[in-house]
């Protein structure tokens, strides 16, 4: 379970996260929306303590993310983290790329290793790209090649950090049914998503951010059919 | 008739002997040098890179004076100043000293333009796999780099091949004062700073033909 308590990020004057509260158990999807700037992926970037916090804990099963006694390297690998721009190591091949983590970080053998990445490689459907480098694959390809590398250190949680905004349109569904096939499969994710067809027919759970605040939170029928706050329905009029 | 002693004798077979010795001296003191001077600007540059403000008051500063001063003045000026405070160092020693510290100066730069190409978002993409600071840059950081700035070090270690001339100066017998000693002789300048030539670039050609060879393979 993540817990968030009273959350508050700033990045110099800048307040970007004032005062979330949200809790996520096993098995749960959640979806944040918002626009850009409302401080969706810094919160992300908060959970797994790439970024520092200025008050407010965050609690990944027990551990306190930002406690200095907290082994981060450690508690990072039960949170797979996938961003916009898919990061790809251009020097390895597929294979190698997914590879990599559990052979140094995990100390997996080499073959151990390698029978993680071609498994994970297959389930994200790129089991016939092994030996490929990522510049012979396309946006969508290395994105879920990103997805197969954070999946091959055996993730509690999957955090989606608008992992198709930065994919050409054609490319966005592959990446998706990759994103849903995790879902249907008990995977406990949190997706910063500017996809509100997949935030709506996914999730179990859909948060609306503004300008650094949590507005409301609640089921997709709530959030879409009925949204509270006046600022979620100024958005969602807007997206439609 | 001729029967006084002559300053100028012709240029001998021996004398290439001579030559190629002096262009063992020239790999000698470039390859210590080059070595050297790598590391230590791995490190300056890792550090210029990682703690901007600290790191760029102090080496940062150092080494803008080494890259700014002609060798040939920094050279002089180790040379001399070394017996003052009581260092006991040779041609080759002071020279290779100077020359490490340029190249030095020289590499940092490039070493954080290569950590610079990297960039962030791809070192958090590692750092949320788990991996530590420093398996981040071994396994990250250092091939990604590395391919990017391959190119500018290669330059840099081959100025620092023709540079070592001037190390000629302190009267260490490399290439360019050997040929300097048999053009005195000879008097045949332009047959030894042909020769010269031809050695400086058989010192230099493989060096460039086999990083053009090792970034082929990283390409493919």
């Amino acid at each position: 379970m993540i817990e968030i308590k009273q959350l508050h990020k700033y990045f110099g004057a800048l307040h970007v996260l004032q005062g979330i509260d949200l809790n996520v158990s096993k098995g749960e999807v959640l979806s944040i929306i918002g626009s850009s700037g409302s401080g969706k992926s810094t919160l992300l970037y908060c959970i797994n303590g790439l970024e520092e916090i200025q008050q407010g804990q965050v609690v990944v099963d027990g551990t306190t993310v930002h406690d200095k006694k907290t082994d981060i390297n450690k508690l990072r690998q039960r949170l797979g983290m996938v961003f916009q721009q898919w990061n790809s190591f251009p020097h390895l091949t597929a294979l190698e790329n997914v590879a990599l983590a559990p052979k140094i970080v995990k100390k997996a053998s080499k073959d151990q290793a390698k029978s993680i990445a071609e498994k994970q490689l297959k389930h994200v459907g790129l089991g016939d790209k092994l030996d490929v480098y990522p510049s012979a694959l396309s946006g969508g390809q290395q994105q879920r090649l990103a997805i197969a590398r954070a999946l091959a250190m055996e993730p509690e949680y999957m955090l989606f950090d608008e992992a198709t905004s930065a994919l050409d349109p054609e490319l966005v569904g592959e990446v998706l049914d990759t994103m849903r096939l995790l879902a249907e499969e008990g995977m406990t994710m949190i997706c910063v998503t500017h996809e509100m067809g997949f935030a709506r027919d996914v999730s179990d759970r859909v948060a609306y951010f503004h300008q650094g605040v949590m507005e409301e939170v609640g089921s997709p029928e709530q959030i879409f059919a009925a949204p509270q706050s006046v600022h979620t329905q100024k958005f969602l009029a807007n997206v439609r | 008739m001729s029967n006084s002693a002559s300053f100028f004798t012709d240029f001998q077979a021996t004398d290439l002997l001579f030559l190629g010795e002096a262009a063992g001296r020239t790999l000698g003191i470039s390859a210590v040098s080059i070595t050297i001077g790598t590391i230590l600007g791995c490190i300056f540059g890792w550090a210029l890179q990682a703690s901007r403000w600290f790191a760029q008051a102090t080496i940062g500063t150092v080494l803008d004076v080494f890259r700014s001063v002609p060798l040939i003045i920094q050279l002089i000026l180790f040379y001399n100043f070394f017996p003052i405070i009581g260092w006991k160092m040779g041609p080759f020693a002071a020279g290779a000293f100077v020359l490490s510290l340029y190249t030095a100066a020289l590499v940092a730069n490039v070493v954080r333009g290569g950590i610079d190409a990297v960039g962030i978002p791809m070192r958090r993409a590692a750092r949320s796999l788990g991996m530590s600071y420093w398996q981040d840059l071994r396994y990250v950081v250092w091939p990604i780099g590395l391919r990017a700035v391959f190119p500018s070090w290669v330059g840099v270690a081959l100025s620092v091949i023709k540079d070592s001339a001037l190390v000629s100066v302190l009267g260490y017998l490399e290439l360019l004062r050997a040929s300097q000693i048999l053009i005195t002789r000879t008097q045949e300048p332009f047959i030894i700073l042909a020769c010269a030539g031809a050695f400086y670039f058989a010192l230099s050609y493989p060096l460039s033909k086999y990083s053009k060879k090792l970034e082929e393979g990283w390409t493919s």
